[in-house]
């Protein structure tokens, strides 16, 4: 199954991936601060098809790691 | 090939060393600013191509003035607007070297303007990514040549006006009215759709110089979140709302397919062709003088050649100057002349001195040489006490009026006529001199001579003209 990794130190809360996802699997988390002082973007859990959208989307370099398949089947 | 696994890119560092302060992980740019995604685009296209190690990256004057901090490549960063004209030299000098320009509007289109369009047009091969934000974002969001009519910003507080500014700059436009370049693109860091385009685009764009295709650019629309005011979901909206209906995205110039992969040999100079090129490896006639040698009137003298455009006034200056570098001396030589390239006005000044010479400006000479009779009337005032002045008699129907000065009068031009060309009367000249003030030595002067002389066919009539000068000037005696 596909999924996004958000490393959260690296997110500056700019919401651009979650406008982007197209079936709105990322929001916002507004229980966590992270090091730079935003709400971090966070992955639903579910949903992800691994179409790479929000890896595009994002400004950061290191803030979405996108696994197209199964972690396990991609290494 | 598709990737399982989108993470950063090689091509960037995987901690920003470069970068100061204690966070050497994040990038320094707002969130929602469009470099960061250009930033990736980028770096997983060169990493992609496999062409890290051989790729320079040129930061700008701005916002992304910090490309070096996170490229994986060569990286240097140039003045403000110029980073076309280093990319030039870097590609030049290195054809195997992919060179990447990254500039923003204030750079590119402002005070860079004309840069781009001389890279452009001559068609250097070389990739620049074009980011357009409407603004100036680092210096806190004054108006730039691409901010929209009616775009408030800190300087056009109630919108840019035409009348006052102008319409913003189309740059890819303006580039395919060129022949030269090769692919010319905007795009836009918006949806995913143009995202993809963008992807797209940069890697065509870098391809394009692998192959020695030629000039590529590529202008993105990119969001200034800080700048416009706006969030960044808000800001991406702006650039489809507002910035696209005036700079379409699109291809304006691709001739990719027609062109012939262009890939010229690195030039190699070594030290022996170096010299060779300078002229240092010639045996050249030099024999070292003191002043102490000349009259004391001429010693360390300031010259003033002046005369009509085309009576060879420079190149006696030239001469005089030559001979006396031969001569171990410092001397400075500065011409002055019209516009028209016969039959102005023209002067030249020349030191020669034993001593450091500051301005080569010769206000008061002590040598005057006035080959027309306007140059006679406006320099004999400034003649040094005991001086002297060397006048053409030919053109100049008067005798000076100083009589603390020494004169030669000469029909220098009837001299060089009758020599076989008008051409000739300067060197004339240099005869007397040589002669009147015993500062420079004839052979010395001859060998001068042939130096600035272009055309060597004339040398041997340049030397009887010498001669016959100083046989001339001795007969005055």
């Amino acid at each position: 199954m596909a999924k996004i990794v958000v490393q959260v130190d690296h997110c500056k809360g700019c919401e651009l991936c979650v406008e982007a996802c197209p079936v709105g699997c990322i929001e916002i988390d507004n229980e966590v601060l992270n090091k730079l002082g935003y709400h971090p973007a966070k992955y639903k859990g579910t949903g992800c098809t691994g179409c790479g959208i929000c890896y595009y989307t994002c400004p950061e370099p290191d803030a979405i790691i996108v696994y197209k398949k199964n972690e396990r089947e991609a290494a | 090939m598709a990737k399982d696994i989108l993470k950063k890119p090689d091509a960037l560092y995987e901690v920003y060393h470069r970068k100061p302060g204690e966070d050497k992980k994040n990038i320094h740019y707002c969130p929602g600013c469009g470099h960061g995604v250009l930033h990736k685009l980028i770096a997983e296209a060169i990493s992609d191509f496999g062409v890290a190690d051989r790729t320079i990256m040129i930061s700008p004057v701005g916002c992304s003035v910090f490309v070096y901090y996170y490229f994986d490549t060569g990286n240097i960063q140039a003045a403000h607007g110029r980073a076309p004209a280093v990319a030039t030299g870097l590609k030049r000098a290195n054809p195997d070297t992919i060179v990447i320009s990254y500039q923003g509007d204030g750079d590119l289109a402002a005070i860079g303007g004309n840069n781009i369009l001389q890279a452009a047009n001559r068609g250097e091969n070389i990739t620049v990514f074009f980011v357009n934000n409407a603004i100036y974002g680092m210096t806190g969001g004054q108006m730039a040549p691409t901010t929209l009519v009616g775009q408030k910003t800190m300087t056009t507080p109630y919108g840019r006006s035409v009348q006052n500014e102008g319409y913003p700059i189309k740059v890819v436009e303006l580039l395919a009215t060129l022949e030269s370049p090769a692919y010319l693109e905007r795009c836009a860091l918006t949806d995913a759709k143009n995202i993809a385009k963008t992807r797209k685009a940069v890697r065509k764009a870098i391809k394009c110089q692998i192959d020695g295709k030629g000039f590529s650019l590529v202008e993105v629309l990119s969001a200034c979140p800080s700048g416009w005011k706006l969030t960044p979901v808000q800001a991406k909206k702006w650039i489809t709302d507002r910035m696209m209906s005036y700079f379409p995205l699109g291809v304006t110039k691709d001739v990719i397919d027609e062109r012939e992969g262009y890939h010229p040999e690195k030039v190699k100079l070594t030290g022996d062709r170096i010299e060779e090129i300078l002229g240092l490896k010639k045996e050249k006639l030099f024999r070292d003088k003191s002043m102490s040698e000349v009259p004391e009137q001429y010693r360390n003298p300031q010259i003033k050649v002046a005369g009509f455009g085309g009576q060879g006034v420079l190149l006696l200056g030239q001469t005089l100057a030559e001979a006396g570098m031969r001569h171990g001396w410092n001397v400075s030589w500065i011409p002055s002349y019209g516009p028209e390239m016969r039959g102005g006005t023209a002067n030249c000044q020349v030191h020669i001195s034993e001593n450091d010479i500051g301005a080569p400006v010769v206000d008061f000479p002590n040598i005057l040489i006035a080959m027309n009779k306007p140059s006679l009337d406006k320099f004999e005032p400034t003649v040094q006490p005991g001086g002297i002045i060397f006048y053409n008699t030919s053109l100049i129907d008067r005798k000076p009026e100083r009589d603390d000065v020494e004169t030669v009068g000469l029909p220098f031009t009837d001299i060089g006529d009758e020599l076989g060309s008008l051409r000739f009367a300067n060197m004339v000249v240099v005869g007397a001199i040589i002669e009147k003030t015993r500062l420079l030595d004839e052979d010395i002067v001859k060998e001068a001579m042939k130096e600035v002389i272009h055309n060597k066919k004339f040398i041997p009539d340049n030397i009887v003209a010498i001669e016959r000068g100083m046989a001339e000037a001795k007969k005055l005696e």
